[in-house]
């Protein structure tokens, strides 16, 4: 069936190009979740190694001067997908797995 | 303390100056856990902006381009399955000669990288990827390699290992999975005279960064091969995504290694190689395997390391623990 | 302007030269080996300023100037019959990412049994790409028509591959005079200009996207709309050409058509054998013309229905077999739909094939099928099917 709220092929880009690159950061995919990843401040190490291993570019580096070392580490529960690397992979068990409730 | 962040093309001492910036963005529908995105997340990292990906039909490319999307934040194309090094081999010569001609600008090196899986590299690109390597375009080929064909659905390739189960070689009565050894794309790679190639895990960033730095800055063509463990494909929990690449490297059964200018040398020594059974039972995919077909894998390890040992010319990867 | 004895191979190799070509991407096959050859000739002595890329086959010539084009780059390459299918499916895409790529094709048949010779099974198997394409006839021809297909494809209400296809042999291997012309005078014609779109770190896209069912139709339609706008730019293109360098083809070519009773439409090196035929059967008191089809795709109708207007019988001499279409000649099958939907302006229609495998075809060839046209004019029924000319029975 047409999609009648679409764009016609008028306004649309030659080639199917996208001219927005990285517009893929405006797609919700919490919805993959069934447990989550939660940060525990305290426990953490500033170590690197979850923002390091994240596939989903999920993990931010947060530039803190309040917080401990300078910076702390957020997750950004719109593009993780509930993989548990980061989990699994803290070496002080700084990140709980907590099922998602919705 | 930590060391600064450094730019892109540089070498770094520590997985605390990989810098900050991404160039590829969340909200791709790659599956959990999937090793490649760490690989590519790291790899664009190094090349900085200053970048053209080219990427043949797969994973990575069906996960990140669905119009009206796109992850990429460098310029990328797709154009077929089987045309990753033709295609990249065009880029480089236009970016050349436009650059010559003033077209662009000839301040700023343009770097081509090619992200292409085992399909589109081992089998049916393999005839472009080595036309593109023979003739010295400057490109960085990036095999992301998850031993078979996960696009359609875990279909062997030439690059799946002895005993994996796969949907085309199934554990049946007469089947127990795939029966024959995967190429040694490193050693193809090489047998083009070409400067640099070096295989990669993401489990060790500090490595596979340092060594796209390399590939970036070598006067040809470079082929990193990369170990993207695949919780779909493999059959395993997708929180062990890393712990699988490590034990990979671990077992003897990755390598990590480099080629460079004819010296080769071993990055990340393993002074008492684990058993293998350590990296297949934790997989789904190697499940069936019998004690018979167990021994064989090892075999094939153990021959593997010989091999490279030899290359290195002494025992930089030990044998199994006992 | 130098007047240089060339080949139709070496004519289009001179043009992508005098066009300042920045890609090359170029794969031996008969008959169009020649013009690769004599492109790496300008290489190597520094007579281009281009990369020349030695492909290890004609899939990655037609992917390599994908990618080449993708950056922005001016790309050409030369191939023929299973080098053009093996190409066949990169330059769908191409068509698809609306790349101004150019080809120069030496139409040759297509296996099996082998054959190196000439007629145009490879160039029939593109004609649904959505790339602009050209039929020649002479060695001049395809050294103009290369560089108006450069202003064609590059056209931003184009922005498509074009090809320019010359009959393997007949015209690939024949030496004529071919007024050339200087790089800079043909850089004032078809300046460069990147229009399309085009890869660069300074303003990133991403190429080659997946078109899921909400969006791939609208795409596809894109196309079939420039390949609409090519036609009318392709004549304004000839137009221009021929204000500034004095020659001009038309995307039709018709001969003695003002008081023609049937006509023959022909393409490439056979039409000129028709022309022939035709003022030979004039002077036998047949009142037949000829129409030359010089651009094959996008189709020229009105340019067609115009100069078919009152005709009684049209012969499509085709040299290529759709096998098991309602009729084999592809040429034919357009005329047919041509009509389709006014079938009472239409022509009645026979369709031929000649020339299949470099079968020969000579001037009484095409006489005979005047003279059968002139029987259909008559009333004599025209077969149900494409009737083969030179074939043993």
């Amino acid at each position: 069936m047409m999609n009648k709220n679409l764009p016609g092929w008028r306004e649309l880009p030659e080639g199917a190009v996208v001219r927005d690159p990285g517009n893929t950061e405006t797609i919700d995919v919490s919805g993959w979740r069934v447990f989550k990843p939660v940060i525990i401040d305290d426990k953490c190490t500033r170590c690197r190694l979850c923002w390091i291993y994240c596939p989903d570019g999920a993990i931010i580096e947060v530039i803190d001067e309040k917080a401990k070392m300078g910076k702390r580490y957020e997750v950004d529960y719109v593009h993780c997908k509930g993989c548990g690397i980061c989990y699994a992979e803290c070496p002080v068990n700084a990140i709980e797995w907590v099922p998602e409730e919705r | 303390m930590a060391l600064k962040e450094v730019g892109p093309m540089e070498e770094i001492r520590n997985h605390m100056q990989i810098p900050r910036p991404e160039y590829i963005a969340g909200g791709h529908s790659a599956c959990q856990g999937c090793g490649h995105f760490v690989i590519i997340r790291h790899l664009l990292k190094a090349s900085g902006p200053n970048t053209i990906v080219v990427n043949p039909t797969g994973c990575v490319e069906v996960v990140t381009t669905v119009f009206p999307y796109s992850s990429w934040k460098v310029p990328w194309i797709h154009v077929a399955f089987e045309n990753g090094g033709a295609v990249a081999s065009g880029v480089e010569a236009a970016v050349r000669t436009l650059q010559r001609k003033g077209v662009l600008s000839e301040d700023e090196p343009i770097n081509v990288i090619v992200f292409a899986g085992d399909g589109g590299t081992v089998d049916i690109g393999f005839q472009s990827l080595s036309g593109m390597l023979e003739r010295g375009h400057k490109v960085v080929y990036v095999l992301l390699d998850n031993e078979a064909y996960m696009n359609t659905g875990i279909q062997r390739s030439g690059s799946t290992p002895f005993g994996a189960w796969t949907t085309t070689t199934p554990v049946g009565k007469k089947w127990k999975g795939e029966w024959r050894v995967r190429k040694d794309m490193i050693q193809i790679a090489v047998a083009h005279h070409i400067p640099y190639a070096a295989t990669i895990n993401p489990a060790y960033p500090v490595d596979m960064y340092n060594k796209m730095v390399k590939a970036l800055k070598a006067d040809g063509p470079a082929f990193l091969h990369a170990y993207s463990p695949c919780p779909t494909g493999w059959r395993f929990d997708p929180s062990k995504t890393i712990e699988v690449a490590r034990l990979a490297v671990l077992t003897g059964y990755w390598v990590l290694y480099e080629y460079d200018h004819g010296k080769y040398k071993v990055n990340v020594p393993v002074l008492k190689r684990k058993p293998i059974r350590e990296f297949i039972k934790i997989q789904g995919r190697f499940r069936h395997m019998t004690e018979e077909q167990i021994k064989r894998l090892q075999e094939i390890v153990d021959e593997q390391v010989e091999m490279i040992n030899k290359l290195v010319g002494r025992t930089v990867i030990g044998p199994v623990e006992g | 302007m130098p007047r240089l004895a060339l080949t139709t191979n070496y004519a289009v190799a001179h043009a992508a030269k005098d066009s300042d070509v920045d890609v090359i991407a170029a794969y031996p096959i008969t008959p169009s080996t020649p013009a690769a050859e004599k492109l790496a000739e300008f290489a190597a002595n520094g007579e281009i300023d281009a990369e020349y890329i030695h492909v290890e086959s004609e899939h990655s010539a037609a992917s390599a100037l994908v990618g080449a084009s993708a950056v922005g780059a001016r790309t050409f390459t030369v191939t023929a019959s299973q080098g053009l299918i093996y190409m066949s499916e990169v330059l769908y895409i191409a068509s698809g990412l609306r790349l101004p790529i150019v080809l120069g094709v030496a139409s040759r048949a297509l296996s099996a049994p082998l054959s190196i010779w000439g007629d145009m099974h490879d160039i029939a198997v593109l004609r649904d790409a959505g790339i602009v394409t050209y039929f020649v006839s002479s060695a001049q021809e395809a050294y103009d028509t290369v560089i108006q297909a450069f202003k064609v494809a590059e056209d931003p209400r184009v922005h498509l591959p074009a090809i320019v296809d010359y009959d393997g042999f007949v015209l690939s291997h024949v030496t004529e005079p071919v007024e050339t012309l200087e790089k800079e005078e043909v850089l004032k014609f078809i300046p460069k200009k990147i229009t399309w779109n085009t890869l660069n770190p300074k303003n990133p896209i991403s190429m080659g996207t997946v078109g899921e069912p909400d969006w791939y139709y609208e795409f596809k339609y894109q196309q079939q709309v420039a390949m609409e706008n090519a036609l009318k730019v392709a004549e304004e293109v000839d137009e221009e050409f021929g204000k500034v360098f004095g020659r001009k083809y038309g995307v039709v070519e018709p001969f003695m058509m003002e008081d023609a009773e049937v006509a023959l439409l022909a393409y490439g090196a056979h039409a000129g054998t028709a022309r022939v035929a035709v003022e030979r059967a004039r002077k036998e008191g047949i009142k037949v013309g000829l129409v030359r089809l010089k651009l094959w795709r996008p189709f020229p109708v009105p340019h067609l229905k115009k100069l078919f207007d009152g005709i009684s019988v049209v012969g499509v001499l085709d040299r290529a077999m759709s096998l098991g279409a309602p009729r084999q000649g592809p040429v034919a099958l357009d005329l047919m739909a041509m009509y389709a939907s006014d079938p009472s302006s239409a022509p009645k229609m026979a369709s031929y094939t000649i020339g299949i495998g470099q079968r020969d075809v000579r001037v009484e060839d095409i006489l005979y099928i005047i003279n059968q046209l002139a029987e259909f004019a008559k009333g004599k029924e025209i077969p149900e099917r494409t009737i083969p000319i030179g074939l043993r029975e």
